[in-house]
Parts: C-alpha cells; structure tokens; sequence
C-alpha cells in the first residue's frame, strides 16, 4: 500500500510505535502493523465481543474501552488489547432457580458491592447502561435486567473495570436466562418449528444442500432471501 | 533504644533537612530509628480529604433521573417523594451536600462526564410530609373504614428524625405518624422508645443486640396497651417483626405483637386492596379480625 502521508497517523501498539492509515480500526491497524491474530479477533463485525480493546488518547488520562474491529484509530492512541477477562464460570440449574434478588446474590454475591459509580456503563462499547442492569439485578427487577443487558457481548470491559470487581456480563447472562426460563416462557413458533424439524420435513431439503458442489452452494447462499 | 519511624514523603523531599537532623538528634540521644523496610503514603489528601465524590454518585445521579422525569413533563414537579427511612437519609443528605458545596457538585459531574448534570433543582420529601402537607381533614375525607378501637403505637426509628436538620420531625418529640393514625380513626398508644433504635444492622452480626434493643420497643408498646405497632422503615419492620423468633428465644415470656407498615393501615382504613398484610410477620390479621377491620 502505498503511503499518504496526510492519511497517516501514529499508534502505540502495547507500547510499540506504529504508523497506521487513518482510517482503519484498531483490528486493521494492528493487522496492518504486522500483529496476526490468534485471540482477540471473532466475527469483525460488532456481534461476537472477542475483540475488547482498551486505549488512551494522546493528552487524555482517560482509560477507554472498544471492540478493536469497531474503533476507528486516532492519532497518538495507544493500544491495548483485553482478549479474556478472567471471572469464574458459575454453575447452576437453570430449572431449579427462582427469579428474584436472592438467585443473583446466591451466584454472585459480589453484586452487593456495587457502588453506583457507573464506571463499567462508560467502559460499555455497546452503550449499555451496565450500572443500571446489576442495580436492576440487585432488587430482582429480572426483566428490567434482562432488558438492559440484551445486547451484551460479553467482551469483559465493564469486569475489568469494576472497582467493586464484579463481573457484570454474567450476571446480565444470569437475568436474561431467569427471564427467558421463568418470565417469558417457551417461544410458541421455536416449539413449532422444532416439531417440524423433528417429523422430518427439512430432512429432504438438507440432503439436497449436502449433495451441492461449493459453486451452487455458494450461489444458493449469496441469493437467498434475506428476512429483516 | 531502637524503634520504628516512620519519615513520610516530604520527609525525604522537601524537609530532607529534618529527616537528616531527626536521625542526628536521635542518635545524641541514644534513639536508633529504624524505618519500615517498605511504607506507603500516610494517606492525608486521601483519608482527609472531603471531596471524595463515589459516596455521592449513587444518590446524585437518582436526584438527576428525577430532574429528567421533570423534564420530560413526566411530573407535576420537582419533588421526589422516598419511603424507606434510609433511602429518605441518604438522599436528603447528599442533595443538601451537593447543593451546599458547587465544588463538590464539579466533581461529581466531572466524575458522571457524559451523565447530565445535576442541576441541584430536586427536593427530597417523605411520604408522611407529603401527606400532613395534604392536611389530616383530607385525610379524615378519604377514610371509608376507620380504624375505631385499636390501638397503635407508632414507632420512628432513627433516620426518619436525624440529624434534626434532616428529619421530617421534632427528634425527640415526634407527633406526624400520631396524627396520621388519629386521622385513621386509630387511638394512638405513647411509647417513649418511639425514636429510640431498633439495633439497625446489628441484626446481622450480634442478633441479640438488635432483639434487646427491639424488645424494649415492642415490650414497651404492649404494657402500654397496644394491639399492633407501626413502623416507616423496613430495616424497623425487619428488626421489631420479623425478627420476634429472635427476641423470644431470649425473652421467653414474650407472645409477640404484630407490626405493620403505617400506609398498610392507610390502605385499610380507605378501603383499599393491596394491604399487602400477607407478607407481615407475626401475621397482623388475626387482631384486625378482631378488631372487626378485616
């Protein structure tokens, strides 16, 4: 590629100086600067929250937090990546809980130390209002948690923040299953559509797509019809 | 003599003068001093300080969201009405704080950053201001069962009353819950514990100071001749009802007295549902029955 130097500016990659295009995201810029990506790097779209990036702009004490395939670099940034916040994976009986306060401080009774500071809310690169969540958690409102935390991706910024070091991601995980499970119920047309799957009606469909060389199947793929 | 000393940052900066001529004047002395192999700041600025803002994070930015609900012409205005004695505490502190010191109220919002900012225009109120402000005679209006031979005894707790500049009555001599019952139609027993405590937190870690304190209270209010006690604060509620178990096993003689929530007696009295007296312990609906209430 060649340089434009007007289009050019400078990273810090894990403390490594770098002159990156202006325009790519820190995933690109990375890349770009010879980093390949074992860990850290999912779907490159927003969705999966493999990519947790964390950064300091240039004359900024701020800590800040991003997906490293959404972010847009900046000059003088320095980067880092979180690929993994370490928090214990929880075991329990989605059929044997009750949806209320005392299954969220049953699980993580950490919760409770939640100063209202907000600081996992600013760290948040999907905009949600994480504090509001585990407050929600904390009085059993399951459906209001559940509601705020929807588009979690469980990157792990807001853990790695908390001063009170509580994980929120999976309390917000705890509350969207209590509320499927409990306050919302079995969805009538997943039922529906699994009793069909069960009686063999896609059987033919599928063994028709498993027989189709990669050219059909691609063709097949790119002209289907997309439902929004 | 050999002991610890501790120097201090400035020590070693700015007075390394008095740092050496301390270790000089020692040694005339005879006094070995022997710094700590590792030792940190004494925490002044930190353990001093007075603008530490993350205690006030909390009840600032509920007093925001009740100034965007005033925006938003959600609300008539900007009061907002509490309930629970220590949320009414909490935010009736921070709001006076926040209001007092605009370099407090900085702080805060530099801390909240993309949070809207607090524009100190809120008012924290109690329940029961909000009602004497309607007037006992509007109340009077609206009772459809009044609530004729029993007897209450009203009981305040702590942070309803204090500190006097925060409380919504007189500290020692409360009346407001008295004219609200006489309001209801209920004859109103004293009980000169009524803003005494009712062992707080101590319920969790030393039950058996909560359950003398509480005994005292509930002791107090059935010599007196009352049928039921009413209470404005869960944490109350908690220790003067829900915790008799704990009171009886040390005051055997003890056959407990129910205690309810002063808007449970509110919502009977105006003939509402939703009484929520399932939820009490001990069970308060054998004495309304009684009473021919229920």
């Amino acid at each position: 590629m060649e340089e434009n130097e007007s289009e050019m500016v400078t990273i810090h990659v894990m403390g490594k100086k770098h002159r990156v295009p202006a325009d790519l995201t820190i995933m690109k810029a990375m890349e770009y600067s010879g980093h390949q990506f074992r860990r850290g790097a999912g779907c490159r779209g927003g969705y999966c929250g493999a990519c947790a990036a964390m950064y300091r702009v240039k004359g900024s004490y701020k800590l800040q937090g991003a997906l490293a395939c959404q972010k847009i670099v900046e000059d003088g940034m320095y980067i880092a990546q979180i690929p993994f916040s370490p928090a214990e994976k929880i075991t329990y009986d989605l059929l044997e809980l009750r949806p209320d306060a005392n299954t969220f401080l049953e699980y993580y009774p950490e919760i409770s130390r939640c100063l209202s500071c907000n600081t996992c809310t600013k760290a948040c690169p999907q905009d949600i209002e994480v504090m509001d969540y585990v407050q929600a958690s904390l009085r059993g409102d399951v459906e209001e948690a559940a509601k705020l935390s929807f588009d979690c991706i469980s990157c792990g910024l807001c853990a790695v923040r908390c001063p009170a070091e509580i994980v929120p991601y999976n309390v917000g995980q705890l509350a969207r299953r209590l509320n499927s499970r409990y306050l919302i119920g079995p969805t009538k047309h997943v039922i529906k559509r699994v009793e069909e799957v069960e009686a063999g009606e896609f059987d033919a469909d599928i063994d028709e797509l498993k027989r189709l060389d990669r050219k059909t199947l691609q063709e097949r793929y790119e002209g289907r019809e997309v439902k929004l | 003599m050999r002991l610890a000393y501790y120097p201090g940052c400035t020590m070693k900066t700015d007075a390394k003068n008095f740092d050496e001529s301390t270790y000089s004047a020692a040694e005339a002395l005879g006094i070995e001093l022997l710094e700590p192999t590792r030792w940190n700041c004494c925490g002044t600025v930190h353990a001093l300080a007075k603008d530490n803002v993350m205690n006030y994070l909390a009840p600032i930015r509920n007093l925001i969201r009740v100034e965007q609900m005033n925006e938003a012409e959600l609300v008539d205005d900007k009061r907002v009405v509490t309930q629970c004695a220590m949320c009414y505490n909490t935010l009736k502190r921070a709001n006076a704080a926040a209001k007092a010191d605009p370099d407090k109220m900085g702080k805060i919002r530099d801390f909240m950053e993309k949070e809207p900012n607090y524009q100190g225009s809120v008012s924290v109120v109690h329940m029961l201001e909000l009602i004497k402000g309607l007037g006992w005679d509007e109340v009077k209006s609206k009772v459809v069962k009044p609530l004729d031979g029993l007897k209450v005894s009203p009981y305040y707790g702590c942070l309803l009353l204090r500190p006097r500049e925060y409380g919504i009555d007189d500290p020692d001599h409360p009346t407001v819950m008295e004219d609200l019952l006489e309001a209801l139609g209920a004859e109103v027993v004293d009980n000169p514990y009524k803003a005494k405590c009712c062992g707080a937190y101590h319920a969790v870690h030393m039950k058996e100071v909560a359950a003398d304190l509480s005994y005292r209270i509930l002791k107090q209010a059935q010599e007196a001749g009352a049928d039921i006690i009413v209470t404005a604060c869960p944490l109350c509620q908690f220790n003067l009802g829900d915790r008799q178990n704990e009171v009886k096993k040390h005051q055997r003689e003890f056959e407990g007295i129910p205690v309810v929530y002063y808007t449970q007696l509110m919502a009977l009295a105006f003939g509402k549902e939703g009484t929520g007296f399932e939820q009490n312990t001990p069970d308060p609906v054998p004495v309304l029955e009684e009473k021919g209430l229920l």
